[in-house]
């Protein structure tokens, strides 16, 4: 070859058409708004039949989980998370839909080293790091405490 | 007999004619610009069976069926046949073909398994070892997501030079006599790594095995560019197919107008959201068995160059942080023996 792997991958990185960043902003900052003022109305209708704030925020966390993994299984969320990008990846909807994708693509792979063993492969890594994080921080907390 | 000519290039003496083909279309690419040219179009992805896995060897086993079909023999009367497609251990095809009772050599060359089986077919054929031998490939989207991305359903966005696993397959049934197109030499590529990781720009990755198989090839034969109706690389899709332009540029060749990509053809990129264009074994496949040889047999071209170009990493390898080696075969088919 008569260019060299660092001309090429320069070469390759000029033909390659860069992602419409401003246009995907948009959508993630309005999808993402839109998004948080459902789980906001979900809050306010769950404290007017008298849950307190604490109950009505689990209760609206339950309810987004739900909502992303129903649309995850009428084979919307995805459709919308092409548009959406970010928008529909950072809401607890997008773990969700990280959840229960798997979980249904490896379906035909069996129950329990299918669904149940896949089920995690694209969430596990941020389960593990915010159970991680959360330790330290409840650790950092108790040492904080001593004094 | 064949016989080398150059350092990497074969001429068949008595080139192997094609004696049927088939191509069978998935329910996107039956609705990009070579609709018509597919024998068959199958809307269903599943294609009556319950996992993708199962939905592709069906493919394969549907496509080989049109083209005995189409040649009117039986697969008793096949010597041998050579395929293989991107899943692992290749099962698409080997459960595809396994009620068809032809002795089979599997083969693995990533999204350049088209040009590569028919070539180990031309050899067999030319050198007596097979009268009648078949090559085929298939590649789904499905089954493609499942082990190199995401799954389906997961909502994610691709960058722009992401390529889209064609749903397609293609079959060759060769002959040692026949009227043609016939296949006139074949160039085997070399392995070529420059040094890309980005998995989701294969075209990138695999622009200079294809730019080294056509170079090994005009510098064996003394042929030009210009002598052929058609030069069609398999699947570098857009930043592929540009790339490959500048490489050979480079080397004094000239890609003209009359230079397409597979993963160009299939796609309306603009209507289709394809991104780059169309990648996978199906995309050289389908298009070679529809769109190219049915213009060979037309008359329209009358000399063709196609190169299959394939990707060899594997989730694993990248994973570990390698970069993507490719391959590319090419194959000079014309419709004069």
């Amino acid at each position: 070859m008569a260019v060299t792997k660092a001309e090429y991958i320069n070469m390759a990185e000029k033909k390659s058409p860069n992602s419409p960043i401003a246009i995907n902003m948009m959508w993630a900052f309005f999808s993402g708004g839109i998004i948080c003022t459902i789980g906001q109305a979900i809050m306010n209708l769950y404290e007017m039949f008298g849950l307190n704030e604490l109950e009505a925020s689990s209760a609206t966390s339950i309810s987004l989980i739900f909502l992303g993994a129903l649309f995850t299984g009428l084979k919307v969320y995805d459709k919308l998370a092409k548009r959406c990008g970010a928008g529909t990846l950072v809401p607890i909807t997008g773990f969700a839909n990280s959840i229960v994708s798997p979980a249904l693509e490896y379906k035909s792979e069996g129950f329990i080293l299918g669904m149940s063993a896949k089920m995690f492969t694209i969430a596990g890594p941020v389960l593990v790091f915010g159970i991680s994080a959360s330790v330290i921080y409840g650790v950092v907390i108790w040492i904080f405490r001593l004094f | 007999m064949a016989k080398r000519v150059g350092r990497y290039t074969i001429r068949f003496e008595k080139a192997p004619a094609i004696k049927s083909y088939a191509s069978i279309a998935g329910k996107k690419e039956g609705e990009g610009p070579l609709a018509k040219e597919f024998d068959e179009i199958n809307t269903d992805s599943t294609f009556g069976e319950k996992t993708w896995e199962k939905a592709e060897s069906r493919l394969q086993n549907n496509v080989l069926n049109k083209a005995l079909q189409k040649a009117n023999i039986t697969p008793a009367s096949v010597d041998i046949v050579f395929a293989g497609d991107l899943l692992n251990q290749c099962i698409g095809t080997s459960y595809g073909l396994r009620e068809s009772g032809i002795p089979f050599a599997g083969l693995y060359g990533a999204c350049s398994t088209m040009a590569e089986s028919l070539s180990m077919a031309a050899v067999f054929v030319d050198g007596g070892y097979a009268n009648i031998a078949a090559a085929l490939t298939s590649s789904h989207f499905c089954t493609a997501e499942r082990q190199y991305r995401c799954p389906l359903e997961y909502g994610g966005q691709r960058p722009q030079s992401a390529q889209w696993t064609v749903t397609g397959a293609g079959a060759v049934i060769l002959d040692l006599n026949g009227n043609g197109p016939f296949i006139r030499e074949i160039t085997l590529g070399r392995i070529v790594d420059l040094g890309i990781k980005d998995v989701n720009n294969m075209g990138a990755a695999m622009a200079p095995a294809a730019a080294d198989t056509i170079s090994n090839y005009f510098s064996d034969t003394g042929a030009k560019p210009g002598d052929f109706d058609l030069i069609a690389t398999g699947d570098l899709a857009f930043v592929g197919s540009e790339l490959l332009k500048d490489l050979l540029k480079e080397q004094g060749i000239e890609l003209k107008a009359n230079y397409s990509d597979c993963g160009l053809m299939i796609f309306d990129r603009e209507k289709q959201d394809v991104h780059s264009g169309g990648s996978g074994c199906g995309c050289s496949a389908s298009v070679l068995c529809s769109y190219i040889l049915n213009n060979l047999c037309s008359g329209n071209f009358k000399e063709v160059l196609f190169i299959s170009t394939g990707a060899l990493m594997s989730p694993i390898s990248i994973q570990q942080g390698q970069s993507i080696p490719a391959v590319a075969h090419l194959i000079h088919i014309s419709n004069r023996p």
